[in-house]
């Protein structure tokens, strides 16, 4: 938790008005609203099924939302003349099932970003590529490839790839869920110290240990809205939503802390 | 006069039909390599209107016979071509014919191998900013070669074979100059088999080398796709 963060009420890093998105007759997002500002961690929670991934991708426009609008600083996203992909680069991403780059190593992972995207040099690159694995603890596994690394080994390098934009938030679309539970501590903790250290970030988790330890704020969604928001303390204590209780009640039986 | 002696005599003019049949191979490939990675992006990222004509060409080329197509591009297209004052020779006939027919086969395989690839590469590649082209570049493309080398093996060692089609263009590659040695020499069978023993050789030579491209550039947990045709 970032002590600053609740202080200031500048240093808004992004802001998204009532999105909509339907895909057919599933009305996944149904008014969607949130701020984030420079160093707030914010966990959305909630059933399967109630537009917490969609949220995220339409933030980045990896989705496109059928309304609302999303700003990164002062950047409206979501104008049709934007740069989407001058804007993809300062927004970090990090998927469900890792998605790294088959055919590169783990250092090539963290590379290719800074080179194709930012047009770094090499000699340049590699040396930010190395930095950020050591960052999340990989520094040995450069010359691996993603074949080769376990599951939290993976997502770690995907957390590199995301860390080496220098982004100025990243979003994480259920990190841990495709990783074997003794994989999943790695990546938390990677996740907890960026948090610490002042990263912003949204995440869509169900760890409800990771979310007491370091979100600034609980979202919890369903039905495509959401339904209710505060800090861990106040949701879990003393939720104003009966589906907010029941629900956090039952993520913490069958996950633990 | 013994098989050996005659093997001989007959050997420096097949050697040189040899080279023709080497070039016209290695030109239509290339030709069909470069035609079939556009008509593969074409059909999955280009609009509509795009991917319904890449995919027309496709059912064009592998829907007819490929001798009726060299027959038309040395045949039946001249009259037009000499309006506007060009003229084929066989061989560049016989390149754009083999060439342009191997392109469709080709983008087929090379389709199968972008589409081999989980969606969620493309994705991630967007999410750190790169635009789709870059994406296909730096992400999609070195994969998709990789995965598509065995396939495109049967592709080339067809093309090797179906080059003696370029005999109806009267190209003097080496079944027309095995034809023609044949019938001098009365020695039908014995020259047909030489004729054959050389291509054969070229088939397991570039078997080899491709097996070796294919080692050479082999990732740990990028699989490969074999293709029929």
């Amino acid at each position: 938790m970032n002590p600053e963060a609740q202080t200031h009420t500048g240093n808004l890093v992004l802001r998204v008005e009532d999105l909509h998105k339907t895909y057919g007759d599933n009305h996944v997002l149904r008014g969607v609203s949130l701020t984030l500002r420079r160093g707030e961690t914010k966990v959305v929670v909630g059933p399967s099924g109630t537009g917490k991934s969609t949220l995220l991708r339409c933030i980045n426009q990896l989705t496109i939302p059928d309304s609302g609008h999303v700003w990164l600083g002062d950047m409206e996203i979501t104008r049709k003349e934007s740069d989407i992909n001058a804007i993809r680069a300062q927004i970090g991403f990090v998927f469900q099932s890792f998605n790294l780059f088959t055919h590169m190593t783990a250092l090539e992972n963290v590379r290719i970003g800074p080179m194709r995207v930012k047009k770094m040099k090499k000699a340049e690159a590699t040396r930010l590529a190395v930095e950020e694995l050591e960052r999340v603890g990989l520094s040995d596994k450069a010359d691996a490839h993603p074949a080769e690394l376990s599951g939290g080994q993976q997502q770690r390098v995907s957390i590199a790839r995301a860390l080496a934009m220098f982004p100025q938030l990243i979003l994480f679309d259920e990190p841990t869920s495709a990783l074997d539970p003794e994989l999943i501590g790695e990546v938390l903790e990677v996740m907890i110290s960026l948090a610490r250290e002042g990263m912003t970030m949204i995440v869509v988790s169900h760890e409800m240990g990771f979310a007491r330890a370091v979100a600034d704020e609980i979202l919890f969604m369903e039905g495509g809205r959401i339904l209710e928001q505060g800090p861990p303390n106040q949701l879990f204590v003393n939720p104003r939503e009966q589906r907010t209780r029941e629900f956090l009640r039952k993520i913490t039986e069958l996950y633990g802390e | 006069m013994g098989f050996f002696e005659f093997a001989g005599d007959i050997l420096p003019d097949l050697l040189r039909a040899t080279v023709t049949t080497i070039q016209l191979t290695v030109f239509s490939i290339a030709l069909g390599f470069g035609v079939g990675i556009f008509l593969a992006l074409g059909r999955i990222y280009a609009p509509r209107p795009i991917r319904w004509l890449t995919g027309g060409y496709i059912a064009f080329f592998r829907g007819t016979p490929l001798l009726a197509q060299l027959l038309l591009v040395y045949y039946g297209l001249p009259p037009y071509l000499a309006m506007i004052g060009i003229r084929l020779s066989p061989m560049v006939a016989a390149v754009i014919g083999l060439g342009l027919n191997s392109a469709a086969y080709q983008a087929e395989y090379f389709r199968g191998a972008v589409q081999s690839i989980e969606s969620g590469q493309m994705m991630a590649a967007r999410s750190i900013g790169m635009s789709r082209l870059k994406a296909i570049r730096s992400v999609i493309l070195p994969q998709a070669l990789r995965i598509v080398i065995p396939s495109w093996s049967n592709e080339l060692i067809y093309s090797i074979k179906y080059s003696s089609l370029a005999y109806f263009l009267s190209l003097t590659e080496l079944t027309f100059v095995g034809k023609k040695t044949a019938l001098h020499t009365a020695r039908t069978f014995e020259t047909y088999i030489i004729v054959a023993a050389i291509y054969l050789l070229i088939v397991i030579a570039v078997s080899r080398l491709l097996v070796m491209l294919e080692n050479r550039v082999r990732v740990p947990g990028l699989g490969v796709s074999h293709g029929h045709r």
